[in-house]
Parts: structure tokens; C-alpha cells; sequence
């Protein structure tokens, strides 16, 4: 933890250029707290000077020029406080949103790899609580560090200015309660760290149980699920009770300490006036400041503790910022895509992996040509779709565009001319138009139909608000069927060079997938196409099948010279209508 | 950020964008309105419901209330008798040492301070301690009652309900209490009572200065309750606002592939940047709220400060007051004035803690629309004959299965088949009673599966979905769900059984694997497959299959084939499948239309026949090319 420490200062000393083009508010908001403080520190002051003065010496004639000064300064305390607060708002909310939206811009920078070891939740908690943190920290802890250090030496100073013996004493007081909020804020911390965890634990609990609430159900699984959710509350109630220990045994103590001091000070300021070293006046100026003491003091524990945890927050925060985003696009753009992939000894490692999910794999496709990519689940289909979008960089060979590397291609140029509908179609929580579009923002309302009839997504406009209504996570539930042809259309409509489709119509039912292959063949006529294919009416809709084994590309031919040669591709296409063919007979 | 970028970018055909805010959320679609927001403007009858929640969460810590309330009132009596004491001290203490008659009261009197002041941090300390354990307990007591009302709610509330809204009951809602709890109920008790008893003790001092202190009142509470309406929009608004920015962030990150594939990242950028500078500006609202609460209360206080020693300093002038009580009085004016700003703070707190009790309450009076029986009737041996005795069942207003009847004898293996609306999953459903039939009854051997205990019923009756949901932990314990009791040699047989095993052996960690969230880095095929096993580790009398196998690839699909007649001959089975290959395997093909049975016979049978089935095998033999 400790040797982590200039890392994380660093991190946050980093963060001052999102403060720079709020230097001008930073430094009035700096000034008004420190004015604030001046004239709140002022007001006993006065108070002294009112028993001193008119009360003790009969000057009656002062109490009303002190007293207006007492209001004065309290008005321009409130005053300078407002001032502060109405800049704040603008200032370090400017702040927080600019980093975030440099997060979220980064983070769509950052390649498929990075989302594969990443949580989203992760992400999120660094988007929303750890810029939370450091918002707090530059709009409060970092001013009111400057300023309250400042008041607690000042204030210390008039005390010893009033009385010096009394002051040290006041002045010995203060350094324990730094040091115990501090030390109290950091056990704290790390408590609360440990709570946020187990809270996190016990989330997946239940987004498991209802997530999953149809296994659980079949299975009759509730009392399973409810022992998991107890183990995590019951390990939550723990952690949150020794919170509660920590706090109320800290709390105890601060309040202690505070309160022998002002035991000390009345028992020897009293008798410090009794010995007429000090004046009443000076006494109950003396008690006043040191009531006033008692927030700033205890602020410094806190702020020392919230300045730590912002340095953590945006060291966190530094980890996503300083990923290099590994496919960064070329340079290169193609005036015209004609559509020839080539994949040259292409061979592809998951980051982490032991093996290769492919090795040397050789498939060149020409412009307008259509190849069916099969194999068994795990021979690498889907990584190998992959790769011609970029989604992932090759570990070895190369995939070319109509003969250039797609590393060297502009991103955009690459992906406007490849799309791709996967396996898992992404729906997000946005009108189904907006869903449609997304890859072709500017679409019109006839290619929007027309991808709608190709995909045989017409259930859209039967949808309650039709082609608006919200779908994803946050609206309409789709089912897999629907979903996937969405996902196709999206594919489609915006025409493009290179067709990918990852299994794309595996939960359609045989009427439906007829349907959308007849339209598909249509599209496929100009365009060139690579489609995962399980089943031979599928691959029908291809000019040639190349054939997937472990990773790499064993046999490329047409579906009849495949089944013909290769018994292992009979193996998984054919031989179960021969199965069949037996069933039918044993059944008969 | 203008609001025609985001306008003309959605490109949505047919919806005309319309003028002015609506446009911005084009993007968003319409949805129906949530029903969660409705406690918001509670009405009587459900704060009644959440204060009956709230009673029976406290019933069992009534006696540590009482001793609660004794602490709290110790405390505060204590911190508000050192003022007071401080005041003796200098009036009566001062003198005798000024003409020298010795420090006895003074250090009586201070001594007293230091009794009140070990006093006040014991009382807190204890007070701290006894408040978070019971808080701890009722949120303890109350996660594990809605958790466990959720698992005893049927499927047709959930399916309503979504499982979002599950999530944030069981979540967010209950930590909205927490957070009052944990730091709100003391600052809150301590501040009102500290603000009554501070005004109790100026009364007593003084009544003249305590009245013109009092003064202020109204000013103060009018500032409060207006600060109060606002910050209530505000913070909704604020809510609502980092909803959305949470929502696009999840979905974008989720979606990457695809984001990133379409090219979605400008389009994105801008929405994102939009609901960001929402978030900012409800923020901002709530912010300036405050930038005039807090200095407000502030500048009353000090205004106060500025009236009392005017107009104490005259009080003082003419011998109507010492200068001890004027001390006193400036020290209590801070206590007065700071617990102000401490509970406009835990208003928001307080505020949400409560719309998330009316939520929580409202979920613990939904009743489970496939209650438990009263009398359970004892299943010893399940032979699983299904019987369909004039079922008819709907959703809300649609009737999908007008009238029904259908008997399958044990150990027999049943196909559906039939378009889509067709009425087998909701059949298959009613086998697994997720729901209740509206009328007529469903039967397993002879018995209504309305009087069967939920453990018997599961264990007889286990059905496999087209979603296939992956647990987090290793693939054993996935494949282990299904019969939590089976030991490893049991898991890798059913694996062996369904051909899951190879791709699992294949795995890094082989059945020790950590399938990660939802199911990571499995394929499709896969997670059926896992899903598949944990079915047939169950090993039920009664197997109801719903598209259980669409995603799986040929080859592995022709394992799974093989592995149902094996399993299959032994049990009664309903399967549910586009692909006729795994239809092939069935006794006895059922051909729905429209809720009701319009073939049914052995397959062989049906094929030579001129109907339906056989117009849909002559259409998958014409796709198998």
C-alpha cells in the first residue's frame, strides 16, 4: 500500500488539467472559504471585545457599533460561504463530466480484448463512484485543506496570543485528533471497501436469482439459492458490525477529546482570570474560538483521508486512461471495396490462453463470393469471424481487403465495409429504429423496410409503438428468434461490401429460417459473404464451404465435393439424415 | 449540445421527430411507464402498508428502542449541560478566586464538565454501538424476507415484474435504508433533539434573549420547507438523470463488439455526452440548492449572533444578566443553528429510504399466483403419466389454450410441433407449473400437481429452456445444480452421457473451470449443452424440453440425440423443437395450431399422412439440401 503512494499522487496531481480551465473559479473558491473563515474566526473576537469593553468597563456606548459589526461579519461569512458553494457547483461538476466523458470515449477506443477481462461493472464503478471521489475531493478536501490547516494555526495562534500556556494546551490537543480521524478514516476505508465487496458478492447472488429465476424454478432450487444469499448477507452483517464498532468507538473518543480540553480551559482559564493574567473577555473569547476548533480539526482527519482516497480513485481511474488501445486504425483508405478477404497463415491467441484458437489459417474469398464456414463448436468459426472487422488483431499472418493488410486501413473505412451479425445479438436499450440503424445513422425509411422484409423482421411495426418502442434490457423483452433478426437486419441495411454472419439464424424455426434464406440469397448475389453454418440449407446459401478443424482451415471445396471427400465433413452434416433415415425405418 | 444533432441522427423512419425535448430522447424509444415510481406520491394507504413493514421489523428489538432512547437523551442532555456549567464556572467560580477565597468551585465545576463530558462519550458510544446492531439485524431480516418472498413469487410476477426491477429492490433499495440507517437515524435524533433541547435550556438561561432567538423560527422553518419541496424534484431529477448515464455506459460496454463493428462510437459519444451534461445539470441543481440553504441557515445564525450580544450586551449594561449566561447563550446559538443544515442533509436520505419501503412492502404483500398446497400429497415413485384434464389457461386477455385434453402414459416420449403462438411452450409450461391452469387441472399420476409439494413436484417434473442460464462458479457446480447431492463421478458421468464432456475436458481447468459471468466464454452451443447435463443429472421421472437444443451444432445435437433415447426410454418426456431430427426420436408427434392438438400420432404414421407434419418434414428435407 505505502510504496503505492507517489503512484497515486501522481495520478491525481494528473487530474489538474481537467481543474486547469477552472483555475479562475478554484482560486475565488479558495479566497471566499478563506475570507469565510476569517470573518467566522472574527466574531468571537468581537464578543470579546463586547464583554471587555462595554459590559465590563461600562463603555455602553461601543455595544452598538461591535454588535453591527458582529452581523457584518457573520453576513459576509454567510455571504462568502454562498459565493463559494454557487461556484462549486459549476466548477467541479464541469470537472467530473469531462473526465467521464474522456472514460467513455476511451473505453470505446479500447478493443474487444480489454472488455473480455473487464467487468462492466468494474468500469461503471470508475465512471460514476470513483469520479464521485475525486469530485468531492477537488471541491471540498482540497480547499478546505488549505483553508482549515490555516484556521487551526491561526486560531491557534490567537489563543496563544490570548493566553499562551493555554494555547500550547489547546495546540497539544489537536494533534491526536488529526492523527486519530486520520488513522480512524483509514481503517474506516477499508472497511467500507470490504463491505462494497461483499455488497457487490451478494449482488450477483441476486442477479442470479433473477436472472435465473426459470432454472432455479425448474429445478426447485429456491432453498440452494436462499442458503447462497444467506452465507453473503450473513458475511455482510459481519463486516457491517465491525463498520459500526469502528465508528462508534471514534466517534466516542472525538468527542472526548474536545471536551477535557474545554475541561482544562475553564479550570485554568478561570483561574488565569482569577489571577488577572487574563481577561473575561478574553475567557469567553477563548471558550468560543475553541468550539470553533473543534470542526476543523476534525476535518482534517476526514480531508486527509478523502485526499488518500482520491489519489486511489484516480490512480484507478489512470489505469483504463493509460491502456493504449491496441487496434488503432491505418492510415490507408479504399476508394472502392471490391471485397476480396484473404486470411494469410492467420493464426490467433486469446490473451491468457495456452493454445491457439487458430493456427495457420489459409481461406481466400473473392469479391462477390459467398464461403460457408463450418466445423464443431470450439474449431474457431466465430474467432475467425472476428478478425476481419478487427475486433480482435491477428497473433500471426495477416487479413487482407482487396490486398491490404486491414491493420493499415483507416477503422472506419474497414468497418462501414464489413458487417458483421453475431452469434450473441447485442441489443441495446435504445427504440428498435435506433437499433436498426446502427451502423447506417442516416438510413431511409425504404431501407429500413427493406432490411426489415430481408431479415423477416416485420414483427417490428406490430411492436406497441412500433419501430420506436424502447427494446433492450431497459424495454421490450425480444425473444431469440426475434432478436437474431434484428441483429440481421442491422447487418443488411446499410449494403455493405462484406457480409459476416456468426450463426445468425440458429433460434429461428425452419419456416422463418426458409424465409430469410431465400431473401438472403438475394443480398449474398453481390455481395461477399462468410457465414457460420450448421445446417446444409445454410450452406446452400454459399459458393463454397471451407471447413474448420481444430483451429484451422483443413479442406475448402464446394458442399457436394466436400461430403464426397472428406469423411470427417460428412460426419457432421450428412450422416445424421442418415441416422434419421435408420429412425425412420426402425420407427416404421 | 444541440438537440437537432440528436434528432436527426436516429434516422427513425415513420416516427417523424418530433419538436423540442422529445427529440432528444428519440434515441431512447418509448416504453411503458414504470410502476415503481407511483410511491412517490404515496397515498395513505401505502405508507399505512410500509409502517406495518416497519413494525414488525422493530418488534423484536422493542426493549433496546427504550434503552435507545435513554442513551440518546443522556447524551444530549450531557452535551448541553456543559454550556451551562461553563456559565457557573465563570459567574460563580471567578469571584471567590478573584477575592481569594480559594478554586472549590471552580474545580467542582470542573470537574463536573469532565463528568459530563465522560458521560456524553459513553452514552454515544453505546448509543452507536446498539443502533447499528439493530439496524444491521433489520436489514438482515428484511434482505432475507424479500429474497425469499422473491423465490416464492411464480414465474408469471416475475416475467412481469423484469428481472431489473428484482435486482434494484434487492439492491439498491435496501441500501438506500442502510445508509439512513447507518448514518441518518442518530444525526437525525440527535439534531432534533439537540435543537429542542437547546431551546429548552436558552428558555430557562433567559427567557428575554431565548425568545429573540426563538424569533427566527419561522424564518428557519420556512427556508427549510422550501428547501425541502425543491430538493425533492431536484433529487428525483438527479436519479433519474445518473440512470440514464449508468444505463448507456452498461450498454455500450456490453455491446462493444457490436459498437464497435457499426461504427457506433461518435453516435454513441454524442448521446453519452448528452445524458453526461443531464446528470451534470440536475447536479448542479441540487448543488445550488444547497449554495442557498446552507449559508441561508448560516446567515440567520449569525444574524442571531450579532441580536444576541446586542441585545445581551445591553441585558449585561443594566445588571439584568451576567456575563456567564451570554457566554452560555453564544455557545448554544451554534448548537441551535449547526443541527439545522445536519438535517436538511438526511432529508434526501430519509426520503428515499422511504419510497424504497413502500417498493419493498408493496413486493412482500404480492401473493404467489401458484401457491404451495395445503395438504401436500406424498410422490414416493413417480411413474410421470401426464394427464390434461379441460385445461384452458390465458395471459391477461389472451386465451391460448381455449380447452384442452391429453394423456400421456408413463415412459412415453411426446413431440410438440406447431407455429410460433401456437400454445406448446405455455402447455409445457403448465407441466412444469409455472403457471396454474384458469381451468380444468394437470395431473401426475393421478395426483393435481396443484396438491404436490414444491420438492416433490421438482423432483419429478424438470424442464430445460431455450435460454439456458449459467451460474456463476466452475462448470461442476453448473452442472451440479441440477442434483446439488451428486458427487464429481456422478457430474462427469451425466457429461459423458450428453457429450458435454469433451468440450469441458478441453477447457483450461476442465470441470473446475470458472464459467465466469453469465456464462463468458461460452459459446451458445455450449451453455445448452451445460444445461442439457444438469437436466439429466436430476434425473426426473418427467423431462420437459423447450427448444432445449436449437443452438447446439450438428454433431453435438446428434449426442444429445443419443443420449435422449437412452434417457428417455426410461421416463416420460415433452420435447419442444424446430429441428424434426430431435421431433424424429419422439412415440408421438402432437401438431398444435391455435391452442389446440390438431395431429397426433407416431411420427412415421403422421409423415405418410397428407397433413400438416407431413408438409413440414417435406419442407425440412427440402432444407437439408
Amino acid at each position: 500500500m505505502r510504496h503505492e503512494a507517489p503512484r497515486a499522487l501522481r495520478s491525481l496531481w494528473r487530474t489538474r488539467s481537467y481543474v486547469t480551465p477552472y483555475r479562475g473559479q478554484m482560486v475565488v473558491m479558495a479566497g471566499a472559504a478563506a475570507a469565510g473563515v476569517a470573518a467566522a474566526t472574527a466574531v468571537p473576537l468581537v464578543a470579546k471585545d463586547v464583554v471587555n469593553g462595554p459590559l465590563v468597563h461600562g463603555l455602553g456606548g461601543l455595544l452598538i457599533p461591535l454588535s453591527l459589526l458582529a452581523v457584518a461579519l457573520g453576513l459576509a461569512d454567510a455571504g462568502l460561504s454562498f459565493v463559494r458553494r454557487w461556484i462549486q457547483a459549476d466548477a467541479v461538476l464541469g470537472i467530473e463530466t469531462a473526465i467521464r466523458s474522456d472514460l467513455y470515449a476511451h473505453l470505446q477506443r479500447l478493443p474487444a480484448s480489454f472488455h473480455d477481462s473487464w467487468q462492466s461493472g468494474q468500469l461503471l464503478s470508475r465512471a460514476t463512484v470513483d469520479l464521485s471521489t475525486i469530485r468531492r475531493f477537488l471541491g471540498f478536501g482540497l480547499i478546505f485543506l488549505l483553508v482549515n490547516s490555516l484556521q487551526v494555526a491561526a486560531v491557534i495562534g490567537l489563543l496563544m496570543h490570548l493566553d499562551l500556556l493555554l494555547g500550547v494546551a489547546v495546540a497539544a490537543a489537536v494533534v491526536p485528533v488529526v492523527y486519530l480521524s486520520a488513522r480512524f478514516e483509514r481503517a474506516y476505508i477499508k472497511v467500507s471497501r470490504q463491505v462494497q465487496d461483499q455488497q457487490g458478492d451478494l449482488t450477483t447472488v441476486v442477479e442470479e436469482s433473477a436472472g435465473g429465476i426459470r432454472v432455479i424454478k425448474a429445478f426447485g432450487r429456491r432453498r440452494l439459492m436462499a442458503a447462497r444469499f444467506d452465507r453473503g448477507a450473513r458475511a455482510l452483517y459481519a463486516t457491517s458490525m465491525e463498520k459500526v464498532r469502528l465508528t462508534a468507538g471514534f466517534w466516542a473518543v472525538l468527542e472526548l477529546i474536545p471536551n477535557l480540553v474545554l475541561v482544562v480551559i475553564v479550570l485554568f482559564g478561570a483561574l488565569a482570570v482569577g489571577h488577572h493574567t487574563l481577561t473575561l473577555g478574553g475567557l469567553v473569547a477563548f471558550v468560543t474560538l475553541l468550539i470553533q476548533l473543534e470542526w476543523p480539526v476534525e476535518a482534517l482527519g476526514y480531508i486527509i483521508a478523502s485526499g488518500q482516497e482520491a489519489m486511489t480513485a484516480a490512480d484507478r481511474i489512470y489505469e483504463v486512461l493509460d491502456t493504449e488501445p491496441e487496434i488503432v486504425g491505418g492510415h490507408r483508405r479504399l476508394a472502392r471495396v471490391e471485397g476480396r478477404i484473404r486470411f494469410e497463415g492467420v493464426s490467433f491467441r486469446y490473451p491468457g490462453a495456452e493454445t491457439e484458437a487458430l493456427s495457420d489459417v489459409w481461406l481466400d474469398i473473392d469479391p462477390g463470393e459467398t464461403v460457408a464456414l463450418v466445423g464443431a463448436t470450439g474449431s474457431g468459426k466465430t474467432t475467425l469471424c472476428a478478425l476481419v472487422p478487427r475486433l480482435y488483431d491477428v497473433s500471426a499472418g495477416r487479413v487482407t481487403l482487396d490486398g491490404v493488410d486491414v491493420r493499415e486501413l483507416d477503422l472506419r473505412c474497414l468497418r462501414s465495409a464489413v458487417a458483421t451479425a453475431f452469434e450473441d445479438p447485442t441489443l441495446f436499450s435504445a427504440s428498435a429504429a435506433e437499433n436498426l440503424t446502427l451502423g447506417a445513422p442516416g438510413a431511409s425509411e425504404e431501407q429500413v423496410a427493406e432490411a426489415l422484409v430481408v431479415a423477416e423482421a416485420g414483427f417490428v411495426h406490430d411492436l406497441p409503438w412500433g419501430l420506436a418502442t424502447r427494446i433492450g434490457e431497459q424495454g421490450l423483452t425480444l425473444s431469440g428468434g426475434q432478436r437474431q433478426r434484428l441483429a440481421l437486419a442491422r447487418a443488411v441495411i446499410s449494403h455493405p461490401r462484406v457480409l459476416v454472419l456468426d450463426d445468425t439464424l440458429s433460434a429461428l424455426d425452419v419456416h422463418t429460417e426458409a424465409k430469410v434464406e431465400e431473401a438472403l440469397r438475394r443480398v449474398l448475389a453481390g455481395t461477399t459473404g462468410i457465414i457460420v453454418a450448421h445446417r446444409p440449407s445454410t450452406i446452400a446459401l454459399a459458393d463454397r464451404v471451407a471447413f474448420l478443424q481444430e483451429g484451422t482451415i483443413t479442406h475448402t471445396g464446394t458442399h457436394a465435393e466436400l461430403m464426397a471427400g472428406v469423411p470427417a465433413y460428412r460426419a457432421i452434416l450428412s450422416q445424421e439424415a442418415d441416422d434419421d433415415q435408420d429412425l425412420a425405418e426402425e420407427a416404421s | 449540445m444541440s438537440s437537432t444533432a440528436l434528432g436527426d441522427g436516429t434516422g427513425a423512419p415513420g416516427a417523424a421527430p418530433a419538436p423540442g425535448r422529445e427529440s432528444i430522447d428519440a434515441w431512447r424509444g418509448v416504453a411503458s411507464e414504470e410502476v415503481d415510481d407511483l410511491p412517490q406520491r404515496a397515498s395513505l394507504f401505502l405508507r399505512e402498508r410500509s409502517r406495518r413493514l416497519l413494525g414488525t421489523l422493530l418488534t423484536p428489538h422493542r426493549r433496546s428502542l427504550w434503552l435507545l432512547a435513554a442513551l440518546v437523551l443522556a447524551e444530549n442532555l450531557a452535551r448541553l449541560a456543559s454550556p451551562y456549567l461553563v456559565k457557573v464556572g465563570i459567574d460563580r467560580g471567578i469571584p471567590p478566586v478573584l477575592h481569594g477565597r480559594g478554586a472549590g468551585t471552580l474545580v467542582a465545576t470542573s470537574l463536573a464538565v469532565l463528568g459530563v463530558a465522560l458521560t456524553q462519550a459513553g452514552a454515544r458510544r453505546w448509543f452507536f454501538g446498539l443502533s447499528g446492531r439493530i439496524g444491521q439485524d433489520m436489514l438482515l431480516d428484511l434482505r432475507r424476507r424479500v429474497f425469499d418472498h422473491f423465490q416464492r413469487l411464480s414465474l408469471a410476477f416475475h416475467e412481469r415484474y423484469t428481472s431489473g426491477r428484482v435486482i434494484s429492490r434487492l439492491t439498491s433499495d435496501i441500501e438506500a435504508i442502510a445508509t439512513l440507517l447507518e448514518d441518518g437515524v442518530d444525526s437525525l435524533a440527535s439534531a432534533v433533539l439537540l435543537v429542542v433541547g437547546t431551546g429548552v435550556f436558552m428558555l430557562i438561561l433567559d427567557w428575554r434573549l431565548a425568545l429573540v432567538t426563538l424569533a427566527s423560527f419561522p424564518v428557519l422553518v420556512w427556508l427549510t420547507a422550501w428547501f425541502r419541496r425543491q430538493t425533492a424534484v431536484a433529487y428525483r431529477r438527479t436519479r433519474e438523470a445518473v440512470a440514464l448515464v449508468i444505463v448507456h455506459f452498461v450498454d455500450s460496454m456490453r455491446g462493444i463488439r457490436a459498437v464497435q463493428a457499426y461504427r457506433r462510437e461518435p453516435r454513441n459519444q454524442e448521446i453519452f455526452d448528452e445524458v453526461n451534461n443531464r446528470y451534470r445539470r440536475a447536479n448542479e441543481r441540487s448543488f445550488k440548492l444547497v449554495a442557498v440553504y446552507g449559508p441561508g441557515i448560516k446567515l440567520i445564525g449569525n444574524v442571531m449572533t450579532g441580536v444576541v450580544l446586542l441585545y445581551g450586551g445591553y441585558l449585561v449594561l443594566h445588571h439584568q444578566m451576567t456575563v456567564g449566561v451570554l457566554t452560555a447563550f453564544l455557545l448554544y446559538l451554534s448548537q441551535f443553528f449547526d443541527p439545522m443544515q445536519d438535517i436538511s442533509q438526511f432529508y434526501n436520505q430519509f426520503q428515499s429510504a422511504s419510497a424504497a419501503l413502500e417498493k419493498l412492502s408493496g413486493v412482500l404483500e404480492e401473493v404467489p399466483s401458484v401457491p404451495p398446497p395445503q395438504a401436500p400429497v406424498p410422490l414416493p415413485a413417480p411413474r410421470g403419466e401426464i394427464r390434461f384434464e379441460g385445461v384452458s389457461f390465458g395471459y391477461r386477455d389472451r386465451l391460448v389454450l381455449p380447452h384442452l385434453d391429453l394423456w400421456v402414459p408413463a415412459g412415453q416420449t411426446v413431440a410438440l410441433v406447431g407455429a410460433t403462438g401456437a400454445g406448446k411452450t405455455t402447455l409445457a409450461r403448465l407441466l412444469a407449473r409455472f403457471y396454474d391452469p384458469t381451468a380444468g387441472r394437470v395431473t401426475l399420476d393421478g395426483v393435481d400437481l396443484r396438491d404436490l409439494a414444491e420438492d416433490t413436484l421438482r423432483s419429478a417434473v424438470v424442464m430445460v429452456t431455450q435460454e439456458t442460464y449459467v451460474f456463476s462458479g466452475t462448470v461442476a457446480d453448473n452442472i451440479g445444480f441440477g442434483r446439488p447431492s451428486a458427487s464429481r463421478p456422478e457430474i462427469v458421468a451425466a457429461a459423458r452421457a450428453t457429450g458435454a464432456h469433451s468440450f469441458i475436458t478441453s477447457l483450461p481447468q476442465g470441470y473446475d473451470s470458472d464459467v465466469g459471468k453469465e456464462g463468458g466464454r461460452l459459446s451458445a452451443g455450449q451453455r445448452q449443452l451445460l444445461a442439457f447435463t444438469r437436466a439429466f443429472l436430476a434425473d426426473p421421472a418427467v423431462l420437459v424440453l423447450d427448444e432445449a437444443t436449437s443452438s447446439l451444432d450438428v454433431p453435438t445435437e446428434r449426442l444429445v440425440q443419443r443420449a435422449l433415447r437412452t434417457v428417455l426410454a426410461r421416463r416420460t418426456a415433452l420435447i419442444i423443437a424446430h429441428r424434426l431430427t430431435t421431433v424424429e426420436i419422439a412415440d408421438r408427434v402432437l401438431v398444435m395450431e391455435a391452442g389446440r392438438i390438431v395431429e397426433d400420432g407416431p411420427p412415421a404414421r403422421l409423415r405418410s399422412a397428407q397433413g400438416r407434419y407431413a408438409s413440414l418434414h417435406n419442407a425440412w428435407l427440402t432444407s437439408l439440401g
